[in-house]
């Protein structure tokens, strides 16, 4: 397949997304709203939950809406100051009550306005570097469609990374790589190509660790419930591994994991 | 119709004695320059060492090695990892082209000096960003740069300052710049639980995915005056909301009216201040 044809995939509105992980994953899930200072940004869902195997998690993850209401009040997927700090609170109480974190990221980038820059876009992702390199808690990120640019890494900065079969992960989108390079975003197809944004191509970069098949056994297409199925306990297995190191020997493999590139 | 009446005839490309020619090839180019901010023309000799306009103080790009030369006490800098050279990962097109400019342009290897000093007697680990290279964008040199100068400061117990000057991160080395920003975020961190002082210095401009991680991480965040500080370009976002933007929207005295950097020094306080931060966050033990 094209790797546009994987951008498009990516950017299917209709595709799996955090609240269905939440369901495949979770027996029951309350969610926490709010940064505490400023406001709440609906770009980012946040709270804990019970996974099936009855052991509680943090969840953060990046919603698009899926009609233009709801893309109204998710701001389409990207997140403003305010939801990543929203997301640095939730982290730090899974911290302190020693429960896994998993974030799932689904974003064209961090929210370009005025307001944005004004309430420190760039220092509310540089935080939450800082505080996901804090972390002595199991992390896990998956990329679930678009993984873009700042607003991406900002949630990514964890123990294990993996990408659905097609998501993409990006330092920008192939239509402003395009526009960079050759001052024209019609030649996002091309871009695309080049950029090594597929989940195949990343990891054999050695920048993700495992790649979730979005199709059955016979090369069927998975309905989002039974997919999120499948990755809910796929999840479950990775934190139950992830469990059995020290908070030290947790912190130093993210720090190695990240060291390397 | 006196008014439109033909004027007599001028040459436009008169031929110019030989003489003359030969002399003014040998005027420099870069004699004067004309200050964007006050629009003089400048004579560059009448620059002082810190490069700042006579006429009106306005900032003038500082290259990294007259920079750290002209802050830190006389031949106290030992480069570190001089030998790291930007590399083409990911075998980008006419990236080596561009690297090989930036070389030429500034003398250095990468967009980045780092190395240990001493300020008034004070060590310190210090790092300047040279955006002659590339706009000083970070690939994974810079970054790598980066993470040993805080690695490096950790071991040693040193503060770190860092003069930023950066377009964000590296397009040519598409994710992994962006891993960049997880790599050297982790050796701020660690460096920062050990207890040491890091100061970032942000000078024009700071924008993208390095104000997004290493810029803001600093314990006291400086700024030099009218330096644009951003994340999102302007251009971006005007794009974005379809209208214009005020001049001073991302200057460095409107991002600290919103709160995001300590104090705005000119260069002829950055010795005096930054003489005082180190010597106030030296590591001793409370009370000492």
């Amino acid at each position: 397949m094209k790797a546009y044809d994987i951008v498009k995939k990516a950017r299917d509105v209709q595709r799996m997304s955090t609240i269905e992980v939440i369901q495949g994953l979770c027996s029951d899930f309350v969610e926490f709203h709010g940064d505490r200072r400023d406001g709440d940004d609906q770009a980012i869902i946040g709270g804990v939950g019970m996974m099936n195997n009855g052991k509680p998690v943090t969840i953060i993850g990046l919603q698009k809406g899926r009609d233009t209401a709801e893309n109204i009040r998710r701001n389409f997927g990207s997140s403003g100051p305010s939801g990543y700090r929203k997301a640095q609170r939730l982290m730090k109480q899974a911290e302190k009550f020693k429960r896994p974190i998993l974030t799932l990221v689904n974003t064209a980038g961090a929210h370009a306005a005025p307001e944005s820059e004004e309430k420190g876009i760039g220092q509310a992702i540089a935080e939450s570097l800082t505080v996901m390199s804090e972390l002595t808690v199991p992390t896990l990120s998956i990329i679930l469609g678009e993984g873009g640019s700042g607003g991406a890494i900002a949630l990514s900065l964890s123990n294990q990374v993996w990408m659905m079969e097609n998501s993409i992960y990006s330092i920008l989108s192939p239509e402003g790589f395009a526009s960079i390079l050759w001052k024209d975003a019609s030649k996002a197809e091309e871009a695309a190509e080049m950029m090594r944004l597929t989940a195949s191509e990343l990891k054999a970069l050695e920048i993700i660790d495992h790649i979730i098949p979005e199709k059955d056994e016979n090369g069927q297409d998975l309905s989002n419930q039974e997919l999120a199925q499948r990755l809910g306990k796929k999840i479950q297995e990775a934190f139950v591994e992830m469990s059995q190191m020290s908070p030290q020997e947790c912190s130093q493999s993210k720090y190695d994991r990240f060291r390397k590139y | 119709m006196g008014l439109f009446r033909k004027k007599k005839y001028i040459r436009l490309e008169p031929v110019e004695p030989e003489e003359l020619k030969r002399r003014r090839d040998k005027i420099p180019d870069d004699l004067v320059e004309r200050c964007p901010s006050c629009k003089n023309l400048i004579l560059m000799q009448s620059i002082g060492e810190d490069r700042t306009c006579p006429k009106c103080d306005y900032h003038f790009q500082f290259p990294a090695k007259d920079r750290i030369k002209w802050l830190v006490d006389q031949h106290s800098f030992v480069e570190w990892d001089e030998e790291l050279k930007a590399q083409n990962p990911l075998e980008f097109p006419e990236y080596d082209q561009k690297i090989a400019k930036g070389q030429k342009n500034t003398g250095l290897e990468e967009a980045i000096l780092t190395g240990r000093a001493e300020l008034d007697g004070l060590p310190l680990a210090i790092a300047a960003m040279d955006n002659r290279f590339m706009m000083a964008s970070m690939g994974s040199t810079v970054g790598e740069k980066l993470t040993r100068l805080f690695e490096r400061a950790t071991q040693l117990e040193l503060p770190v300052l860092i003069f930023i000057a950066s377009g964000g991160a590296r397009m040519q080395e598409g994710i992994l710049s962006l891993m960049q920003m997880a790599k050297v975020s982790q050796a701020v961190t660690k460096h920062s639980q050990a207890g040491l002082f890091y100061c970032s210095f942000l000078t024009h401009p700071t924008t993208g995915g390095v104000t997004a991680s290493f810029a803001m991480q600093g314990d006291v965040i400086l700024a030099e005056p009218k330096a644009i500080v951003g994340f999102a370009g302007k251009r971006v976002i005007e794009q974005t909301i379809k209208s214009d933007l005020p001049d001073d929207f991302q200057d460095a005295e409107v991002v600290m009216k919103n709160g995001f950097i300590d104090e705005i020094v000119p260069r002829n306080k950055h010795h005096r201040v930054l003489s005082l931060l180190l010597n106030i966050h030296r590591k001793s033990k409370v009370g000492d």
